[in-house]
């Protein structure tokens, strides 16, 4: 025991003695918290617009007007013609074009029906679908006010049948996506911070040569291998703790559920990623080594988590990879926990699934440090 | 010039050498480019919602029909009661429950109106919002059904036409951020570890006191890997025409000019990690944290930038993944030349010709 703690003091001083990593461990990351929850928003929002009204008419203008009161449109610019119209598209300059035709108002008139040119750039083709969305719900409502007002016709026609719909959004009801996000990249970090120390750490003493002396010592392996873990799980432990006062202070983030449970839960995951730390230190020469397959692999689980794109919406091929993704688990128990207040019964299956994924791994790790070494 | 030639050979053999890292520096992207432009979608599909239905006729079956045979939406749970619905969302089964009132049909005929409460889990705001307009379009078109004998008058109808990606397909917004993620950091990682480790095992030194100027030993030190890393790019862009089915609408002789200046810009960034960071592990956090997530995130990737509030839409300019994924999408996407990205390109030198001097000038210091 007496060895472990004397080793874990070596580690831990070696951590803080190393004045470049400190701020790289506990600065960087709560920066990036702060800053980059911030940027992660699928809401489409200043929409840049552009018309080419070649009709000039009060119903040409009044329709431009519609698309100038709302919200999600910006940029008004009025093209003197397609060509340029479409030539600022191509700069990246607008991302939706409305093309009135010459004689609009004329021919609305007469056939009571028209077609107007919308353009949309739907390279980001999810985007390209709100857009669209925000396009004909302006010009539904700017139909029935030409009904009423342009041409002044009273509505003596059968009630219509109409199917009302009331939306509920709960747990958030403003829709605020910072909720949703600040506990995700918080995962992120405290997964990324706690496998690229680990994973670099022991293949270092490899690649300096002191492993070897260490090897030579009486201490034994298990009580090296955790008295070089603990501190990262430590450190870890500290980051999420942190980084939820930052949550609940900065961004206000909802703290539903219970915060033993989610600690807890972390206390288990840490030990699946320093399990992985471990396994890529073994089966690797150099720190070079390690960090790409520490990045191939974090690249990896980061955009499988569900954290950025939903899950459901994958090939069933790649649902089924991402049971062995472990920052999936973390993401969905912190969302579950803090934001619904989910308890331990609802969380018991990623559980469970995260505390044998620990076992399976760390029993990797030191069958194969044993083997390597 | 000799001996110039004799140092880039040797750096040659070390990275050839070394069959791991090879394997991993090529294998690795494939992987993930594979991975990646077959999974990531940011489409909504197949999303598990329940049912609560306290009227049970032949409306709301037909409804509930009609829900479940489109593609967005998967029935997974039939719940009886108001209070089953916060516990199937604490589950996390469902992400939305479609509440009917009691008599459905009765009202629809006798009121001409009823309602349905559309029940979401908005902790993913994203979602819940698509999924209140997916079921509202739904059912805005079953209503149209209903009303087909009532004629609406004066009608505008818009003709949308999608340009660059007529399908919407999301491959092509993820495969060129993808490929800028990769050849990114990649990239970085490379150069700024392979100088600290020279410091850090005590070789640079030796390097320092050859005849060689330093500024030919870091030319040395980078050159292996600008080519290693347009070989990656190759296989990347061939990858994504190949097997994404990504169009090349403009030049691919500037696509290869580009993504090399791109690649020189990351090599160059990955040099002045290594001139300021002292020990590999140092480099390498430096690269990994402090470029992994703001390349994600404030590139353009998976975030419209447009979006963002306009402090963050500032400091985006200053990612270089930024500039280079608008370049890729414009020639492969738009098929635009050089007059309507030469902007960008000039940013992405400006910063190229600004890392390498930064490092240049650390470089020195260093050595005094």
């Amino acid at each position: 025991m007496k060895t472990i703690l004397y080793i874990i003091q070596k580690e831990f001083k070696q951590i803080f003695r190393n004045k470049g990593m400190l701020p790289i461990i506990f600065v960087l990351p709560l920066l990036q918290l702060v800053i980059l929850s911030n940027a992660a928003t699928f809401e489409v929002k200043n929409i840049k617009f552009g018309y080419n009204d070649n009709d000039h008419t009060s119903t040409s203008r009044a329709l431009v007007e519609r698309f100038n009161a709302s919200t999600y449109f910006d940029v008004l610019t009025d093209f003197p013609s397609e060509a340029i119209a479409n030539s600022a598209m191509l700069k990246g300059e607008v991302d939706v074009v409305l093309e009135i035709p010459l004689y609009f108002e004329r021919d609305l008139q007469k056939e009571k029906h028209n077609t107007l040119g919308v353009t949309i750039n739907a390279i980001d083709g999810a985007a390209a679908g709100v857009m669209n969305v925000y396009v004909s719900q302006i010009i539904q409502r700017f139909n029935q006010h030409l009904k009423v007002d342009l041409f002044q016709i009273s509505d003596k026609q059968v009630q219509p049948i109409t199917i009302e719909t009331i939306p509920l959004f709960w747990y958030n009801e403003t829709l605020n996506y910072k909720t949703f996000m600040v506990p995700g990249i918080l995962v992120l970090l405290v997964t990324m911070i706690t496998l690229f120390l680990s994973g670099m750490n022991i293949v270092r003493e490899k690649e300096i040569g002191t492993l070897e002396q260490i090897n030579v010592t009486p201490i034994k392996k298990s009580q090296f291998i955790i008295g070089k873990l603990f501190p990262f799980w430590v450190l870890g432990m500290g980051l999420l703790t942190i980084g939820l006062i930052i949550a609940k202070l900065i961004f206000d983030v909802p703290m539903v559920g219970s915060l033993p449970l989610m600690y807890v839960y972390t206390s288990i995951y840490i030990l699946v990623v320093l399990g992985i730390g471990l396994f890529i230190s073994n089966f690797t020469e150099t720190q070079q080594q390690a960090m790409f397959i520490a990045w191939f692999f974090t690249v990896i689980f980061i955009l499988m988590s569900g954290l950025f794109t939903p899950i459901e919406s994958m090939p069933k091929w790649a649902q089924i990879i991402t049971e062995f993704n472990p920052i999936k688990y973390f993401v969905e128990v912190m969302r579950m926990v803090m934001l619904k207040g989910s308890g331990f019964m609802d969380i018991l299956p990623q559980l469970l699934k995260t505390l044998l994924y620990a076992l399976i791994m760390n029993g990797l790790a030191v069958w194969s440090y044993k083997k390597t070494t | 010039m000799k001996r110039f030639i004799g140092f880039i050979k040797k750096e040659f053999y070390h990275i050839f050498r070394d069959r791991r890292s090879l394997f991993i520096l090529f294998g690795m992207p494939i992987a993930q480019i594979l991975l990646f432009g077959f999974a990531i979608t940011n489409e909504i599909n197949n999303v598990d919602i329940a049912i609560l239905d306290h009227s049970k006729d032949a409306t709301t079956k037909e409804i509930i029909n009609k829900i479940s045979a489109s593609k967005y939406f998967s029935i997974k749970q039939i719940i009886e009661k108001e209070s089953d619905i916060e516990s199937v969302f604490q589950k996390g089964h469902v992400k939305a429950v479609l509440n009917f009132e009691k008599d459905f049909s009765k009202n629809l005929i006798k009121e001409h109106k009823a309602t349905i409460q559309i029940i979401t889990d908005a902790t993913d705001p994203n979602t819940a919002n698509t999924i209140s307009n997916y079921v509202n379009a739904i059912l805005q078109h079953y209503q149209k059904d209903l009303n087909k004998d009532i004629v609406i008058v004066y009608q505008i109808v818009p003709e949308t036409r999608m340009v660059y990606n007529p399908e919407l397909k999301s491959v092509y917004m993820f495969v060129p951020g993808v490929m800028t993620i990769i050849l990114m950091l990649v990239s970085a990682m490379m150069t700024s570890i392979s100088i600290t480790r020279e410091k850090e095992l005590g070789t640079m030194e030796i390097l320092l006191v050859s005849p060689l100027k330093p500024f030919q030993v870091i030319i040395g030190k980078v050159f292996p890997y600008i080519f290693l890393s347009i070989i990656n790019a190759i296989v990347i862009v061939m990858l994504s025409i190949f097997i994404f089915k990504m169009p090349v609408q403009g030049s691919l002789f500037l696509l290869a000019l580009e993504s090399i200046l791109f690649i020189i810009s990351a090599l160059a960034l990955g040099i002045l990690i290594s001139t300021i960071a002292a020990t590999q592990q140092t480099a390498m956090m430096i690269s990994l944290m402090g470029l992994m997530l703001p390349v994600i995130l404030l590139s353009g990737f998976i975030f419209p930038i447009s979006s963002m509030p306009i402090p963050l839409q500032i400091i985006s300019n200053i990612i270089p993944a930024k500039w280079f994924i608008i370049i890729i999408k414009g020639i492969m996407l738009k098929g635009v030349g050089i007059q309507f990205i030469w902007k960008e390109t000039l940013i992405l030198l400006g910063m190229t010709v600004f890392f390498i001097a930064v490092s240049v000038k650390k470089y020195k210091i260093r050595l005094e």
